[in-house]
C-alpha cells in the first residue's frame, strides 16, 4: 500500500513543475522540429521527411534564389520602420501625455485603433489609398504601412511611461540649472527610455514578421514572410529552416544576455551593500 | 499688506524681496498681492493650511510659477523674468523628486555638471559627508529610506551654494520622530552654511522650532509675520490665535478705555486687559475678543476662591472633562463667558495636583491680565480651528 502511495505523492508534489515543463515542451516543439530539419538533406523539393544529416543549408544559406534578397529587404524595412515609428511615436506620446489640446481624446483613440482593428481592414484601406493616389507599390509603400501600424504600439508603450513620470523631476532639473533641452536629454529621455525601447523592440518584431499588410501593399516586392509563404506552395528549401533557427537563436541569446547583465548588476550592488 | 521681518543672523545668503506679487488661476486667486522681505541669512517659514498659497509663493521665488503681478528681487536684482535654471536659488521638493535613473552621487552632482564644473568628485564627497551619506554614494534613490532621501535632496540643492534655499514641505513624508530629528538637522545645516532658507510647512510646531521668522498665510494673504514667540504671545487675528497652538477667545464689552488697562465686561464678570495688548482701538461701548492661552490660566477650586491674589482676571466655571497626558492635565471648563465655543481650555502642569479638580467640580479660572490679548470682534471666532492640515502632494 505504502509502496504504491509514494510515487503518487511525489507526483503530486511536483505537479506544478511537471505542468510547466509540459507547457514549455508544447511551445518549443515546433522550434525543435524546425531546428532539426535545418540539418536535413531532403530528396525532393519538400523538407517534410528526414533523410540524412547535412550542414549544406547552413554553409550555403543563400543558394536558394531570392531568399537572402527577401531576408535583407525585410531586415531593412524592419529597421527603418522601427526608427520611423519610434521617433514619431515617442513625439506623439509626449504630446498626448503632456499637453492638453483640442482633439487630444480623438487622437488618442485613433492611435489605438490599428491595434484593435483586424489587420486586413488596415491592409485593404492602405492599399486603396496608395492605388487612388497613384503611388507605385514597393519598398516605400511597405515602409509607410509598417510605420503606420507600429506607431500604435510605440505610442501606447511610451505614453504609459511618460504619464507615470513625476512632473516634479523635470522641475527639479530646471531648478538645478538644466535648460529645457538638457532637462529633456538628461532626465525626461532616460526615464522614458524603457518605454521607448519596448516600443522599438515590438516594432521591429511586428514589422519583420508582418504578412497581411505587407502582401496588400508590396506590389511585386517580396519580403521574407512573403517569400516563405510563396515557397511553401512550391517546395520548402532547407534554408528557410536555417533562417528560422538563426532568428530563434538570436532572440534567445538577446534574452540571455539581458538577464545576465541584470544579474551581474544586482550582484555588484549586493556586494557593495554588504 | 506690507510686512518686514526683523533681520536674522548674518550669513552668506542674500535677501529675498517680493513686491506686490500675486498669482491668479482664472477666477481663483491663489496669492493676493503680497509684499514680503526675507532678510539675508535668516530661516524664514511660510506657515499655513493646505491651499493657502504658501507653496505657490515659494514656486514663484523658484521661477516654477510666473507671477500674475509683481516682482521677485534677489539681492537687489529683479529675477521675475528669469527661468528657473538661471536663478541662484535651489529647491528641496516635497517628496524630494530625486532622479530615479541616477545614483546618489550623480543626483548630487547634477547641478554642478549642468554649470560645467569639471571635477565634481571632491565636492560631492564633502557634501555627502555633511549629510552623513558618504557610504551610499553609488546607491539608487529607491534603495534609500525616506530620511536618507530627504538628506540627498538637501545635499543636491546645497552643493550649488544657492543664495536662497527653498524648502517645500520637505519633512511632510517622514514619521514624527524622524521629522523632529531632521528639523534639528536642517537648523544645524542652516546655521553652518548661513544661506537664507525659505521653508514652507503646514506644521506650526515645525515652523516655530526652526524659523527665525514665521509668516502665517491664510487664503492667499499673510495674516501675520514675526518671530515665533511674538506670533504665539501676541496674535493679531483669530486665525493666528487658533492656528498657532490653542487660544481661548472670550467676547467682551469695553466698559472703560481711559486708563492703561481696559476694563471689560464678559458675561456677568469684569476683566482687565492692558490697552497696549489690544490689536484694535477700543472705546467704551465697543465689543472686542479677549484671548488667553490655555497654559496661562490657573485653576483653583471654588472653595479656595479667597486664596487667589488680587489683580488677576477671574472667571467662574465647572470642569466638564479632564485628560491626563503626562506632563500636564488638559481641562475643558464650562463657563458663562465662553459663549459660542466648546468651553475654556486649561493646561495645568502636573506639579501639585489638587484631587478635587475632577469633572463636575466648581472652579475659579484666573490669569495675569498682561498675558491676555485683545482682538477685533468682527472676525470669525473659530477661524483657523477647522483648517485642512492634510497637505495633498500637488
Amino acid at each position: 500500500m505504502r509502496a504504491v502511495a509514494r510515487p503518487f505523492r511525489r507526483l503530486r508534489r511536483h505537479l506544478v513543475v511537471i505542468a510547466g515543463l509540459g507547457t514549455l515542451a508544447y511551445l518549443l516543439l515546433p522550434n525543435v522540429i524546425v531546428t532539426v530539419f535545418s540539418f536535413n538533406k531532403p530528396a525532393g523539393r519538400f523538407n517534410y521527411e528526414w533523410r540524412e544529416f547535412s550542414t549544406d543549408a547552413w554553409t550555403h544559406p543563400c543558394d536558394v534564389a531570392g531568399l537572402c534578397g527577401s531576408l535583407s529587404l525585410s531586415l531593412w524595412i524592419a529597421l527603418w520602420a522601427t526608427l520611423g515609428a519610434t521617433l514619431l511615436g515617442t513625439l506623439a506620446a509626449f504630446a498626448l501625455a503632456r499637453h492638453r489640446f483640442r482633439g487630444r481624446g480623438a487622437a488618442s483613440g485613433l492611435f489605438f485603433l490599428p491595434m484593435a482593428m483586424p489587420e486586413v481592414v488596415m491592409a485593404a484601406s492602405m492599399a486603396t489609398l496608395f492605388l487612388n493616389t497613384g503611388v507605385a507599390f514597393g519598398f516605400w509603400t511597405i515602409l509607410i504601412a509598417h510605420i503606420t501600424f507600429c506607431l500604435s504600439f510605440v505610442v501606447t508603450a511610451v505614453k504609459a511611461r511618460v504619464a507615470s513620470m513625476d512632473p516634479r523631476l523635470e522641475q527639479a532639473a530646471q531648478d538645478l540649472y538644466a535648460t529645457p533641452f538638457q532637462t529633456f536629454l538628461r532626465v525626461t529621455l532616460p526615464i522614458a527610455a524603457p518605454g521607448i525601447a519596448a516600443g522599438a523592440l515590438l516594432s521591429f518584431a511586428l514589422s519583420f514578421d508582418d504578412f497581411v499588410i505587407t502582401n496588400f501593399n508590396a506590389g511585386s516586392t517580396v519580403t521574407f514572410p512573403m517569400y516563405v509563404w510563396g515557397a511553401a506552395q512550391r517546395g520548402t528549401p532547407v534554408q528557410i529552416n536555417v533562417v528560422g533557427t538563426a532568428m530563434f537563436a538570436v532572440a534567445v541569446l538577446c534574452v540571455l544576455a539581458g538577464q545576465l547583465a541584470g544579474r551581474r548588476k544586482n550582484r555588484r550592488r549586493g556586494s557593495r551593500r554588504s | 499688506m506690507t510686512a518686514t521681518a526683523p533681520s536674522g543672523p548674518g550669513g552668506s545668503g542674500t535677501d529675498v524681496r517680493l513686491a506686490g506679487i500675486s498669482k491668479r488661476y482664472g477666477a481663483f486667486t491663489a496669492v493676493h498681492p503680497l509684499d514680503l522681505t526675507v532678510p539675508a541669512g535668516s530661516f524664514f517659514a511660510l506657515l499655513g493650511a493646505s491651499g493657502c498659497g504658501k507653496t505657490t509663493t515659494l514656486r514663484m521665488i523658484a521661477g516654477l510659477e510666473t507671477p500674475t503681478t509683481g516682482s521677485v528681487v534677489l539681492a537687489g536684482r529683479d529675477v521675475t523674468a528669469l527661468p528657473p535654471y538661471k536663478r541662484p536659488v535651489n529647491t528641496v521638493f516635497q517628496s524630494y523628486a530625486l532622479f530615479p535613473h541616477l545614483d546618489i552621487h550623480e543626483n548630487v552632482a547634477f547641478g554642478l555638471r549642468r554649470r560645467g564644473v569639471k571635477s565634481v568628485r571632491k565636492q560631492v564627497g564633502e557634501m555627502l559627508d555633511l549629510v552623513q551619506l558618504g557610504d551610499l554614494a553609488r546607491r539608487r534613490p529607491h534603495e534609500l529610506s525616506g530620511g536618507q532621501q530627504q538628506r540627498v535632496a538637501v545635499a543636491r540643492a546645497l552643493i550649488n551654494h544657492p543664495q536662497v534655499l527653498l524648502l517645500d514641505e520637505p519633512l511632510g513624508a517622514l514619521d514624527l520622530k524622524l521629522r523632529r530629528q531632521m528639523q534639528l538637522e536642517l537648523k544645524r545645516i542652516q546655521t553652518e552654511v548661513g544661506i537664507t532658507f525659505v521653508h514652507v510647512t503646514h506644521d506650526q510646531e515645525e515652523a516655530m522650532t526652526m524659523a527665525d521668522t514665521v509668516a502665517v498665510m491664510n487664503a492667499g494673504r499673510v495674516e501675520q509675520l514675526g518671530a515665533p514667540a511674538d506670533l504665539y504671545e501676541t496674535p493679531r487675528t483669530t486665525f493666528v490665535a487658533n492656528f498657532l497652538g490653542t487660544s481661548n477667545l472670550i467676547t467682551a464689552d469695553v466698559l472703560d478705555a481711559s486708563g492703561d488697562d481696559l476694563v471689560l465686561r464678559a458675561a456677568d464678570g469684569k476683566l482687565a486687559l492692558p490697552a497696549a495688548r489690544c490689536q484694535v482701538p477700543a472705546r467704551a461701548g465697543d465689543k472686542i475678543l479677549v484671548g488667553i492661552r490655555p497654559e496661562k490660566i490657573a485653576l483653583t477650586h471654588a472653595d479656595d476662591a479667597e486664596t487667589v491674589p488680587d489683580g488677576r482676571n477671574r472667571v467662574r466655571g465647572r470642569i466638564s472633562s479632564a485628560s491626563f497626558i503626562g506632563v500636564s492635565t488638559q481641562y475643558l471648563v464650562d463657563a458663562p463667558v465662553a459663549t459660542g465655543t466648546a468651553g475654556l481650555s486649561v493646561y495645568a502642569q502636573n506639579v501639585e495636583r489638587d484631587p478635587r479638580l475632577v469633572p463636575g467640580a466648581e472652579v475659579l479660572l484666573h490669569w495675569n491680565p498682561g498675558h491676555g490679548f485683545g482682538l477685533d470682534a468682527a472676525q470669525r471666532i473659530e477661524a483657523g480651528t477647522d483648517v485642512d492640515l492634510g497637505e495633498a502632494p500637488s
